[in-house]
């Protein structure tokens, strides 16, 4: 188990390494990031001047020295528009992001694990194939048009929601399932897979034959035991789809979180910004992941026991 | 030996074939086919020119409304210029598009989960090790990153949707590949002395098609998906030329006055979409004998 542990944290720090200093290449492919963020019109000094003010002079090797020791230490170079330190700027998107991630994932938890089980007990009935359908079209219809649909229909001709900004809880609604659409797909899915595996084997036959009423065998018995994959499922497949899903929602309902700041800094090419951004969003994504992958080795113990 | 790939399709297997589908497999094939013809077709089929402006005949209603406009049979935009035409105009593209950063990511993925499979040890480590990478990091980040880069073009779009993807072909060929190779035919084939080379396309290639096919058709739509997703959000190609979802974003502007704008661009988008994706998920439960009992 601790060796298991070791290397999946080896790989999570791998990983990051990884996107951390492709992050900075990349940034650098273009020659100098901050050339159109200076514009025409300045003298040598001043730009000679501002390149230094941001950090970005020296090789190419100094400047990816000085990026990892700032990483480590937590600055991350200022904006190239608001000339204020990026993590600030990020920082304060945080928590809009986080209270958007969190309504569509208690939505998608609250909707998709009974339509799952649903859909396993009744997989040969309509009501199996009708649930089905209805994940099959969250999966395919992208979440930008199903938030269109929603502002053509609430806002421009009911008039019953706002639709720019966090202001209020109403404000939550259309963001929250328009995120949610995909992430209900993919879960009410996998539920329906894990318990179906469940669903077979010997020990529900035994739960049934105990005399123990069907919801019991089905929710203690069943959903308990399938719980694990999903749960596993959730941390893996989620937290990327989440990632994807947040940069669209929020750009379309100018909702002041990450995922807006990525799009709007990616269009105004505010590198520090965009960096950072990307960065805090892949840790957060990756973080995410090697948690589930422990999490689900205790679970296991096949794995929890074993000495490798 | 039989080369499977030389086997002539005959007329009766695509009888079969559309005997083995139900209504809804059936209506998504006949969607799909008729938007590969208007797309292929578009500049025989559209009424106008999708760049013809006319301002006396701006923002003008679809067939049916008040104010519709003669032969603009689906309203027109904010400079007078035909809806229709555009979007079919708009469905080339992204077909196009689409279909070129599939193809892209599977010779790719396919050629480096080939190596991965074939060569081993270290060539395969450094593969799969960043097949993992790519599979943590969430693509739109990536695609973010090369559109604020490199700009938005026409070339830059096509090289975001092949690298998108990539990954998925690299892990199935890498996995069949390594069931196929411990298969006595391959060692029957190495014992009768046949080169690597010639044992990788003439015996392990015509083997994984199928599964290719598969994930092909399932990252089209994917990526269909996020090519409108990245038009929409103006990181795609410019105007004036438009893809499917930069209509719809553009035509956000205009919904409480021309709701048609993103209405009619947004439902071939989603008509695409569904028929692609109805068409992998048939051909995968063909394509695997376990999901058949289900």
């Amino acid at each position: 188990m601790t060796v298991y542990v070791l290397r999946t944290l080896a790989k999570m720090a791998l990983t990051l390494f990884v996107i951390v200093s492709l992050v900075f290449f990349a940034t650098r492919l273009s020659g100098s990031p901050l050339e159109t963020a200076l514009g025409e019109g300045l003298t040598e000094e001043d730009r000679t001047m501002m390149i230094e003010y941001f950090g970005l002079n020296g090789s190419i090797w100094e400047q990816y020295a000085r990026y990892l020791r700032g990483v480590v230490e937590g600055n991350f170079g200022l904006s190239f528009l608001e000339r204020r330190p990026v993590a600030d700027i990020v920082a304060e998107r945080i928590g809009p992001s986080l209270q958007l991630l969190a309504s569509s994932l208690a939505l998608t938890l609250i909707v998709s694990l009974p339509l799952g089980v649903l859909a396993a007990l009744y997989r040969k009935s309509w009501v199996g194939s009708a649930i089905m359908t209805l994940a099959f079209v969250g999966y395919a219809v992208p979440n930008f048009i199903i938030a269109i649909f929603m502002i053509l229909l609430f806002a421009f001709t009911w008039n019953l929601l706002p639709v720019v900004g966090n202001g209020s809880p109403a404000h939550f609604i259309m963001p929250t399932i328009a995120m949610s659409g995909v992430l209900i797909a993919a879960l009410t899915r996998f539920t329906r897979n894990a318990m179906l595996d469940v669903l077979g084997q010997d020990f529900m036959r035994t739960a049934r034959a105990k005399g123990l009423p069907e919801s019991v065998v089905v929710l203690k018995h069943g959903l308990r035991n399938a719980s694990v994959t999903i749960l596993s499922v959730l941390g893996l497949q989620i937290a990327g789809l989440a990632a994807a899903g947040n940069v669209v929602v929020e750009a379309i309902f100018s909702w002041p979180g990450i995922g807006e700041l990525l799009v709007a800094s990616a269009i105004q090419r505010d590198y520090p910004v965009l960096q950072f951004g990307v960065i805090t969003v892949a840790v957060a994504v990756v973080t995410i992941n090697a948690a589930t992958d422990i999490a689900y080795a205790y679970a296991d113990p096949r794995i929890r026991l074993s000495r490798g | 030996m039989v080369d499977i790939t030389a086997v002539p399709a005959q007329p009766g297997m695509l009888r079969t074939f559309w005997a083995s589908t139900n209504l809804i497999q059936k209506i998504a094939a006949i969607v799909g086919v008729s938007l590969i013809v208007l797309a292929a077709f578009a500049p025989l089929i559209a009424p106008f020119d999708p760049l013809d402006q006319s301002l006396i005949s701006r923002l003008r209603p679809p067939l049916g409304f008040e104010r519709y406009k003669d032969g603009f049979y689906l309203g027109t935009d904010e400079l007078g210029r035909d809806v229709l035409s555009r979007s079919l105009y708009g469905l080339r593209l992204t077909l196009g598009l689409a279909l070129a950063g599939a193809s892209i990511g599977l010779l790719l993925g396919g050629t480096l989960g080939l190596l991965a499979g074939l060569k081993r040890g270290f060539t395969e480590d450094i593969i799969m090790a960043a097949v993992d990478i790519q599979i943590a990091i969430p693509f739109t980040l990536i695609a973010l990153l090369i559109l604020a880069i490199f700009g938005s073009s026409l070339e830059v779009m096509v090289v975001v949707l092949g690298i998108a993807g990539w990954e998925q072909y690299a892990r199935i060929v890498r996995g069949e590949v390594r069931k196929i190779t411990q298969m006595p035919f391959i060692e029957a084939a190495r014992a009768s002395g046949g080169s690597p080379r010639y044992i990788a396309i003439r015996h392990v290639l015509p083997n994984i098609v199928s599964p290719l096919v598969v994930q092909f058709t399932l990252a089209l739509s994917n990526i269909v998906i996020l090519e409108s997703t990245l038009s929409f959000l103006g990181l795609g190609v410019q105007p004036p030329t438009a893809t499917l979802g930069s209509m719809v974003g553009y035509g956000r502007d205009y919904m409480p006055t021309a709701p048609w704008m993103v209405t009619v661009p947004a439902v071939m988008i989603i008509l695409l979409t569904f028929s692609v994706q109805i068409t992998g998920d048939w051909l995968r439960d063909r394509a695997d004998v376990r999901l058949r009992e289900r």
